[in-house]
């Protein structure tokens, strides 16, 4: 089954939930209401027609206007793949986990929220996965401005490339 | 007389008079630069959490034990190991193989007793 | 510690303090600080085709029972903490090798924002190797460097003064 047919039977189902379909090749995706994202997922999952059991992908992505989480999901038994994305605020990003339905969002979700700032409701462990406990900011922002110094290290080294491009002017 | 003590002698000498060198030398040359940081448990590098005096699983113990009363079991075989030839030629054989036989059969029973409390499994199965 | 550095240079004072830097530079226990791609050269310097044994480096785990921390691989901000505290634990006379570019001054990374430029921010350095990552024989020549910078050192007679002369 390809994607597209998916997206159409998702949208028959679940109707208003569904709020866009794209059409782009090589992978077209559907962007769905945050507040229903965990009942469309249960469905692509429990359907055995789809029944998407591996969630291979889930990351962040930061528009200057939104920010949207991506779902790649995948079927062993089918052989077929989805992609759904979620657009959220900039402010108080949250959206419900799927980490009930595929164990792996579990490190993914605590990836998103270290790096681009978006909150899961549900999430078992929400803490920081990659940076350390304390690290101020979301590194993945577009808006991140990196600290001058951390616990007394300065991160500021003058770089031998910036210097021989100055000079070649 | 006591000739043959004179070279053990001059190797404990001159062992403990190596060993005093390499310490002497150490205190009077090594450097010695002891700070708070430096003196705290080693960790791994992760600053050290909890308390250093934790509760051990008792089969560390049992195992020591149980192979403390072999090997002493063992030491005092050997001895009669190397004198039966003698109570054999003296004609004894079967008093000295009674005496070690009964010997190694109250251990046995230790043994026993140790295998079937399942003691000597380092995983114990819980019963169901 | 009362006979440290109290001695003037005699002939039998220099001589005492060679041999005892030549015993100290044959064998160099090294900590096993590969933190990334530079580790697996690390790996490879302690290997058997360049071999660091042959010089008396064997590496250890742990940092109470080395005397050298080669730092070999990038090192983010996150771990420069336990770094700090691994070089602390170190018993003295202590040295620290930064291997690869990452280590000297960040590397490819250095405009990361996780990423310390350079391990000498935190650890003071006695020898640089460069490379990305060096080969075996460059972190071997940078182990013979720290030899020779051993052998400099003084334990019975006295540091030299200024001028050369040894110090009042």
């Amino acid at each position: 089954m390809d994607a597209l047919s998916i997206y159409a039977r998702a949208k028959e189902r679940f109707g208003d939930k569904i709020l866009e379909i794209v059409e782009k090749k090589p992978d077209p995706w559907m962007v769905v209401d945050p507040k229903a994202i965990v009942e469309v997922c249960g469905w692509l999952k429990d359907d055995p027609e789809i029944s998407m059991d591996c969630l291979s992908n889930q990351s962040g992505v930061d528009y200057k206007d939104r920010i949207e989480v991506v779902y790649h999901l995948f079927s062993y038994r089918h052989r077929h793949g989805a992609v759904l994305k979620v657009r959220l605020p900039r402010e108080n990003a949250m959206v419900a986990t799927v980490e009930n339905l595929w164990k792996s969002a579990n490190w993914l979700e605590r990836e998103i929220y270290d790096l681009v700032g978006v909150t899961f409701e549900g999430h078992s462990d929400m803490r920081r996965i990659l940076m350390p406990e304390d690290w101020p900011g979301h590194p993945l922002r577009k808006d991140f401005v990196e600290p001058l110094e951390y616990h007394g290290i300065s991160t500021v080294r003058e770089s031998p490339i910036i210097r021989l491009d100055t000079k070649k002017k | 007389m006591y000739f043959q003590f004179g070279v053990p002698l001059a190797l404990t000498i001159i062992g403990m008079g190596f060993v005093a060198a390499m310490f002497g030398l150490q205190k009077l040359l090594a450097p010695r630069n002891p700070y708070a940081r430096k003196l705290i448990p080693y960790e791994c590098g992760e600053p050290p959490t909890g308390r250093a005096w934790i509760n051990f699983n008792v089969r560390f113990y049992l195992v020591a034990l149980i192979f403390v009363i072999f090997e002493v079991e063992v030491a005092f075989v050997y001895p009669v190991a190397a004198v039966y030839l003698d109570w054999v030629r003296r004609g004894n054989r079967l008093y000295a193989l009674g005496e070690v036989a009964i010997f190694l059969a109250i251990l046995f029973v230790g043994l026993l007793y140790v295998w079937v409390k399942h003691d000597l499994e380092w995983i114990k199965k819980i019963p169901e | 510690m009362p006979l440290l550095n109290t001695l003037p240079d005699y002939v039998l004072t220099t001589k005492t303090d060679e041999v005892i830097n030549w015993m100290r530079k044959s064998s160099i226990w090294y900590m096993l600080f590969g933190l990334a791609c530079c580790g697996i050269e690390l790996m490879h310097t302690g290997g058997p085709r360049a071999d660091l044994d042959r010089f008396g480096a064997v590496p250890r785990a742990s940092a109470r029972q080395s005397d050298l921390m080669i730092v070999a691989g990038t090192l983010t901000l996150k771990m420069a903490l336990p770094t700090r505290l691994l070089y602390d634990q170190m018993p003295d006379p202590r040295y620290v090798i930064s291997m690869g570019s990452c280590a000297s001054c960040g590397g490819l990374f250095q405009l990361a924002y996780s990423v310390c430029d350079g391990v000498d921010k935190i650890l003071p350095v006695d020898v640089y190797v460069p490379g990305c990552p060096p080969r075996p024989e460059a972190l071997t020549e940078g182990l013979l460097k720290l030899q020779q910078k051993i052998m400099t050192e003084r334990w019975l007679s006295k540091e030299p003064g200024r001028n050369g002369k040894a110090a009042a």
